[in-house]
């Protein structure tokens, strides 16, 4: 064979490889409104900067005549890339190639990129789009699903791994998203559970519809179990591409420093809060009125909205945020909110991202369905993962710190490096018509008007108590500021803690409250 | 979240201004249990009904058999009584927590 005639044969072999499924099922995935395997790699990763690999890879399946059948690189594509120039390894399944179903080479592919992530300690983007497992691969292809599931658990925490669902993503395949950082979902096309309508159908006689079920809606609002809601696949990579901006390679590395910007001048921060503690405002108008730019990238936006969590910048610096949210249930916490920040907070601390905790919360929320969910679980998640983190952890109490609530914040008895509070606040075992009725209950009933009573008492206990002074006196509180302070504070403090260093019990890991 | 009205929510006596998750308002509402009637624990098919109406039964006595996940189990008596209704038939799907029977 001449170069010439080996250059052809090439070409031919790569052109195939490279069609997937072919001209019809293209055709195909374009009609359900779905980009292709090589189409959304191309459009995550900066321009020119992909390489594939393993492209000619082949299955070596011989039952139900699969010999016979050639799935052009095996139904996932493989290779690394640049983000805003930032490294990632990629997979993209390829619904097109045997409905992207999963087998032992299909696997093989992706952990071997997961390999390489890890190696070189790069964030991994996995773009599901999946019938699941390859049936005529039988328990090989179950393998493969469970090597994966393995190498996420072991690369959890080492570098970031990002899960785009781009189509179904059903039985076992759900559990490699669960098992990464932030999971993508896109309206109408994302659909994701473990049993399927048909299944309970059958089993349960209940009819559903796979968008209720699984679809982005549900995932991102009502289970939790995505993490950012997209119109589009389009709008999906934008947000990729931004969250990447905010988080380092691995955690070896901090998040690459941007240029320091002031906040706008549209977020005053001394307008934001209601000087009645009872009323609501939006959380999020306080952390634009302190983050540079007023950029806030909030993560879990739609579920258990109650609590606020995302990146910022502090000066340049990348921080990770929760607040409490006035404007849903109170900001109180329960079951959904103390998961969802538990985890983001556990992800910061990996990552070597400081902490900023906003207060303002009645307590938990109460209820039989919190209960019998197990809110003492769930809620003792938070707890845990404060006192954990050895990340740089300041605390800005804004106005309610009640209860129990007021020491799951971050508080200064878990460990937070700094603990500020405005003159709002109000750092007390309860609030104060609660407490009054409980410590005056006698006088209360006694009184011949006992509303008069009531009143008074509630008075006396909101001047002694619902203030910042009883707390910092006992030097819980490190300094009250003014609310125009907080940017200036909350700077210096993350600034003096850039060489923190806080040792922990050596053990193998701990064993939080899952 | 933006297009719900607020609302009302009470914690430890405070009235607090706010909007309600749809998970939230979504919640089941706890209603406490009859001790007289038996439900299913699981959805299921009914496969075989094994007492009639009027019939006395004593505890751990099978009333029924309810298919659910390939398992065929037996509903036992959870104590001695009289079955006063039976509110299935056999063949029917079940789901979880429906009344199958009524003791007296």
């Amino acid at each position: 064979m001449s170069i010439k005639t080996k250059m052809l044969d090439f070409f031919t072999r790569k052109t195939q490889a490279v069609e997937g499924g072919g001209e019809k099922a293209l055709q195909k995935q374009a009609a359900m409104g779905k980009m292709s395997a090589r189409e959304r790699i191309t459009a995550i990763l900066d321009a020119e900067s992909f390489h594939e690999y393993d492209l000619f890879v082949e299955h070596k399946c011989k039952d139900f005549d699969m010999e016979k059948k050639r799935l052009p690189a095996d139904g996932v594509v493989t290779g690394t890339g640049k983000i805003m120039g930032f490294p990632v390894c990629i997979y993209a399944q390829d619904f097109t190639v045997a409905g992207g179903s999963l087998g032992l080479a299909h696997a093989r592919k992706i952990t071997k990129i997961m390999d390489h992530a890890m190696k070189l300690g790069i964030p991994l983007i996995g773009i599901n789009d999946s019938g699941g497992a390859r049936i005529q691969e039988g328990v090989n292809s179950l393998a493969g699903y469970g090597e994966i599931f393995y190498r996420n658990t072991q690369a959890s925490g080492v570098i970031p791994q990002i899960s785009v669902i781009l189509g179904p993503c059903a039985g076992g395949a759900v559990y490699s998203p669960a098992l990464t950082d932030f999971v993508f979902v896109v309206d109408k096309i994302s659909k994701m559970f473990i049993t399927g309508p048909e299944v309970i159908k059958t089993v349960l006689g209940e009819e559903i519809s796979m968008e209720d079920l699984g679809g982005a809606r549900v995932q991102t609002e009502i289970s939790g179990n995505a993490h950012f809601f997209a119109a589009s696949e389009y709008d999906c990579f934008e947000q990729i591409k931004k969250l990447v901006t905010f988080i380092p390679w691995n955690n070896r590395k901090k998040p690459d420093p941007f240029p320091a910007k002031q906040p706008r001048a549209q977020f005053d921060i001394e307008k934001i809060i209601p000087p009645e503690p009872t009323q609501p405002y939006d959380i999020r108008d306080v952390i634009k009125s302190v983050a540079d730019d007023s950029d806030f990238f909030e993560i879990q936006e739609l579920w258990a909205a109650n609590i606020v969590i995302g990146f910022a910048r502090m000066h340049g610096e990348t921080v990770g945020i929760v607040g409490n949210q006035p404007l849903v249930l109170a900001g109180v916490l329960d079951v959904d909110s103390s998961d969802k920040a538990a985890r983001f907070i556990r992800f910061c601390d990996a990552f070597n991202i400081p902490l900023i905790t906003f207060v303002d919360l009645p307590g938990y929320l109460p209820g039989v369905d919190q209960e019998h969910t197990g809110v003492i679980r769930h809620g003792a998640k938070i707890l845990y993962a404060y006192s954990e983190a050895t990340v740089p952890k300041v605390t800005v109490i804004l106005r309610k710190a009640y209860g129990g609530g007021y020491i799951a914040m971050c508080s200064r008895h878990l460990g937070a490096d700094f603990v500020f509070a405005w003159p709002s606040a109000e750092i007390a075992v309860m609030g104060p018509l609660g407490a009054a009725n409980i410590i005056f209950r006698a006088e209360i009933a006694e009184a011949t008007d006992p509303e008069a009573v009531r009143k008074q008492k509630v008075l006396e206990y909101t001047e002694k108590f619902a203030n910042p002074y009883i707390a910092a006196a006992n030097g819980h509180v490190d300094a009250v500021i003014e609310p125009a302070q907080t940017r200036e504070f909350l700077i210096h403090a993350i600034e003096i803690s850039e060489r923190k260093s806080e040792t922990r019990p050596e053990k193998k890991h701990g064993i939080p409250p899952f | 979240m933006t297009n719900k009205t607020e609302t009302t929510l009470t914690i430890d006596d405070g009235v607090y201004t706010t909007k309600l998750s749809t998970k939230y308002e979504q919640r089941k509402r706890y209603l406490p249990k009859d001790p007289n009637a038996i439900s299913a624990y699981i959805p299921g098919i009914i496969l075989k009904i094994n007492v009639a109406v009027g019939q006395k039964v004593k505890w751990g006595d099978s009333l029924l058999i309810l298919e659910a996940m390939k398992m065929k189990n037996a509903v036992t008596a959870p104590k001695d009584g009289i079955i006063k209704a039976i509110h299935v038939q056999e063949e029917q799907m079940v789901t979880k927590e429906q009344v199958l029977l009524e003791l007296e």
